[in-house]
């Protein structure tokens, strides 16, 4: 039982919450991620842990409502319990010094990258960040993000905030502007498939975060499978962040749809 | 025969019992058959399917065995139960004594009782077998009758604990091999803390074997013991992951056991393989028995095929193909590569699974799954296989019939081909020998690792194997790390 110690919405269909884990806050680096479940009906839903606060003991998970299980997390308010929370789990992110980053986060997503961009500026890169979103209202954690990135490109494909356009086309902006040395996309996979297939075009490293269906997050189900460079391998294990451009996107969104 | 063997043997009460009916009265006796629910009912629910011997015909099976000079069943049981003596305290109606000689030796008799391949252990061994050419005493049946008595009498006596003596130890996985451990280390008077990755507490006995076959409840009784005497359990804790190696050392912990199973499925790595509607048993089970996803009120979700394919034959296969007919398959079908002579099922499994309904494809091999446009499988093609010289195994090694080849239509697919060891503490520990399967080299009569101060056994070194094997390994560990905590190992 993990209680929740403070929240705050980021958007109508966004909550933060911050959840008291002290081993899991001492533990976690950037890229992990939790096993969340709430109720005893309830199903296991992984999260990234968007920042951790050793001193206080506590993690910060962002959640979209999106269906039944962050419906029921969205719930909760503070001095609840979460049911049960395990982690950190998957392999941390890559952090090395490779130069010009750009990390590309769409919707809620950005919320994960925000311990990447993080670490990624402590690690002496330049980092662009590119943020998109259907509308102003769903631009998320803008503030944090500018914190640490050297420039930050904000995308809306309705033009009501930022440029108007998709990510890829504020990611392109970029790349045609200056030389990029890694990219890191996380958001809906089918925008992560086309973030990969810009990148690949110009022929930057590219890692996308995947968030497929999971059940333990432990390696022990292989319901988060996913085919990368012809090979089987486990998002929560092996993962959550592989080279997009050898990941079968595809395959991935039917596998997403497999319980719709 | 060991003198303890004989002196207990020599008992008045067994020499009376013995001399009270005839040898070959006792072998005229009819195995018992364990009450069953019918199979036309069973098959659409989750009841469990054996109903357990009445205390009449407990002990009128236990008359049949003719408590042998050279009792051969023991040596063909892992723990060495004292079998004689318990059948015989069943024979004398003293049923909770019996349940004591069970739990001298085996930690999880209720467990046991029901999950055991008893034919090929001490069932093989029994005299009717091996001289008599006849049906062996229905040991397995007898066991689980003397545990659910004992469990439903209230009397489940709580077993006494040395004083404390404030030492901590930690297991690492809470499946048979972690809980039997724990139960003889908290015995012996330690502070014994369990660290399970997952939400619920058992390891394969909670996420793996169906209610059908192994009831909750029996596994919740067993740990609930374990938690009066004094066992901690700490569940959503990945030791390696949420606490380190150097954390437990930090923490006070002076002895590891690590019994952390072997949680990683297999895949074929054939085409199709990630189509939606195929995965793992590991999957199906999970989601079925750790998840609730039968039941409607939850919030996991389940494939509920109509035409379901599982492929391979072990107890995980038959626990798939008998589940999936309880969720609705129409068709529901074992796909296994050699004849069923070869399958590593138990055979109360197959024979239950084909009572149900359950269609066997023997000597066929998938070799590719097909889906429709969105991706969902619809049928898979089959290799036809013979079978060819032995193996190094003893097994005879299936050899494709080239060309020979069908296709069957399938909605559902469940992959049930093995599982690997669980690699998170192989991993994330330093000091341990791993093998190159994954599996973590110990001392076979301690279950000590490279590293003395941790211990292992169960299926993260043995491979995929059994829950008797797992926690005869958890007990032999408790007392090696008793000496070695004790300075004398
Ligand atoms: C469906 C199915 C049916 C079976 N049927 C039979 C049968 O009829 N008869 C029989 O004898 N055997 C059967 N088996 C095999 C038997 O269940 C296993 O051999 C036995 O459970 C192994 O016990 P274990 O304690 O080694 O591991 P497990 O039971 O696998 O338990 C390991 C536990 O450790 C936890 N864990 C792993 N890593 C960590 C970590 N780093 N930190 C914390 N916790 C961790 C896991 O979550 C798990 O709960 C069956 C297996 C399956 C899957
Ligand atoms: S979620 Fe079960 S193996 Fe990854």
């Amino acid at each position: 039982m993990n209680k929740i110690v403070a929240k705050e919405y980021l958007s109508e269909r966004v909550v933060r919450f911050e959840v008291e884990a002290p081993l899991i806050a001492k533990s976690r680096r950037a890229g992990h991620f939790v096993i969340v479940r709430v109720g005893k009906k309830g199903e296991r839903v992984p999260y990234t842990i968007a920042s951790a606060d050793v001193e206080k003991g506590t993690i910060t998970l962002v959640v979209q409502r999106v269906g039944k299980s962050s419906e029921k997390l969205c719930r909760l308010e503070v001095g609840d319990h979460i049911t049960d929370l395990v982690g950190p789990l998957g392999k941390a992110t890559d952090i090395e010094k490779f130069g010009t980053v750009v990390c590309a986060g769409g919707g809620v997503g950005v919320a994960p990258m925000l311990p990447i961009i993080e670490a990624m500026k402590q690690a002496g890169n330049r980092v662009i960040s590119v943020i998109a979103a259907r509308t102003k209202e769903l631009i998320i954690l803008e503030e944090q993000v500018r914190e640490y990135s050297d420039e930050v490109v904000i995308m809306t494909d309705d033009g009501s905030y930022g440029k108007k356009g998709l990510i890829t086309a504020g990611v392109e902006e970029v790349i045609q502007r200056e030389k990029v040395d890694r990219c890191i996309t996380i958001g809906p996979a089918i925008m992560m498939k086309f973030v990969a297939e810009l990148t690949k075009k110009y022929n930057v490293p590219t890692v996308a975060s995947l968030n497929t269906i999971m059940v333990d997050g432990t390696g022990m189900c292989g319901a988060c499978r996913v085919t990368v460079g012809g090979q089987t391998r486990f998002v929560c294990v092996d993962g959550p962040e592989f080279d997009a451009h050898q990941v079968d996107f595809d395959e991935m969104l039917m596998r997403l749809k497999a319980y719709d | 025969m060991s003198d303890y063997l004989k002196t207990e043997r020599a008992k008045e009460w067994r020499t009376a019992l013995r001399a009270s009916l005839k040898n070959k009265d006792r072998v005229a006796i009819p195995r018992v058959q364990m009450p069953e629910r019918d199979p036309m009912v069973r098959r659409h629910n989750h009841d469990e399917v054996n109903l357990g011997l009445t205390p009449e015909l407990a002990v009128g099976e236990a008359r049949r065995c003719l408590d042998c000079a050279n009792p051969t069943c023991i040596s063909g049981c892992p723990v060495e139960i004292n079998i004689p003596k318990f059948i015989k305290n069943i024979e004398r109606g003293a049923f909770l004594e019996a349940a004591k000689t069970l739990k001298a030796s085996n930690a999880l008799p209720a467990v046991c009782g029901r999950v055991c391949p008893q034919e090929r252990q001490c069932e093989s061994q029994c005299f009717y077998t091996l001289k008599l050419n006849k049906e062996p005493v229905a040991i397995g049946h007898l066991e689980r009758f003397a545990a659910d008595y004992e469990r439903e009498s209230g009397q489940v006596s709580i077993p006494e604990t040395a004083p404390a003596n404030n030492i901590r130890v930690a297991v690492v996985g809470s499946g048979p091999a972690g809980l039997s451990f724990a139960g003889d280390m908290v015995k012996l008077g330690y502070d014994v803390t369990v660290f399970e990755a997952l939400h619920e507490l058992g390891g394969v006995l909670r996420y793996g074997i169906p209610e059908f076959r192994l009831p909750s409840e029996i596994v919740d009784v067993e740990i609930d013991s374990l938690r009066a005497m004094g066992v901690k359990f700490i569940t959503n804790c990945i030791v390696g992951k949420t606490i380190s190696q150097e954390d437990l050392v930090d923490e006070g912990f002076k002895g590891i056991f690590v019994g952390s199973g072997a949680g990683l499925p297999n895949f074929m790595n054939i085409p199709g393989e990630n189509l939606v509607g195929v995965m793992s048993c590991n999957e199906y089970l999970t989601r079925v028995n750790l998840m609730q996803a039968a039941d409607p009120d939850s919030d996991t979700p389940v494939y509920k095929g109509r035409q379901v394919a599982v492929i391979g034959g072990g107890n995980t296969a038959m626990d798939a193909v008998r589940t999936a007919k309880r969720l609705g398959a129409e068709k529901a079908a074992i796909v296994y590569r050699r004849t069923e002579q070869e399958m590593p099922a138990r055979v109360e499994e197959v024979k239950h699974a084909k009572e149900e309904g359950i269609e066997f494809f023997t000597l066929h091999n998938p070799l590719r799954y097909e889906g429709d446009e969105r991706g969902r499988v619809q049928r898979a093609e089959l290799q036809r296989m013979r079978l060819g010289e032995p193996d190094s195994s003893g097994r005879r090694r299936p050899i494709p019939i080239e060309g020979d080849t069908v296709w069957l239509e399938v909605d559902e697919v469940i992959v049930s081909v093995g599982v690997s060891p669980n690699p998170l503490i192989p991993q994330s520990f330093t000091g341990l020998e791993i093998t190159r399967w994954g599996t973590i080299v110990v001392n076979e009569d301690t279950m000590q690792t490279a590293d003395e101060m941790i211990f292992a056994g169960g299926d993260i070194v043995r491979g995929g194997a059994t829950v008797i094997l797992a926690m005869g390994d958890g007990r032999r560990a408790a007392k090696a790390m008793h000496r070695y905590l004790q300075g004398e190992g």
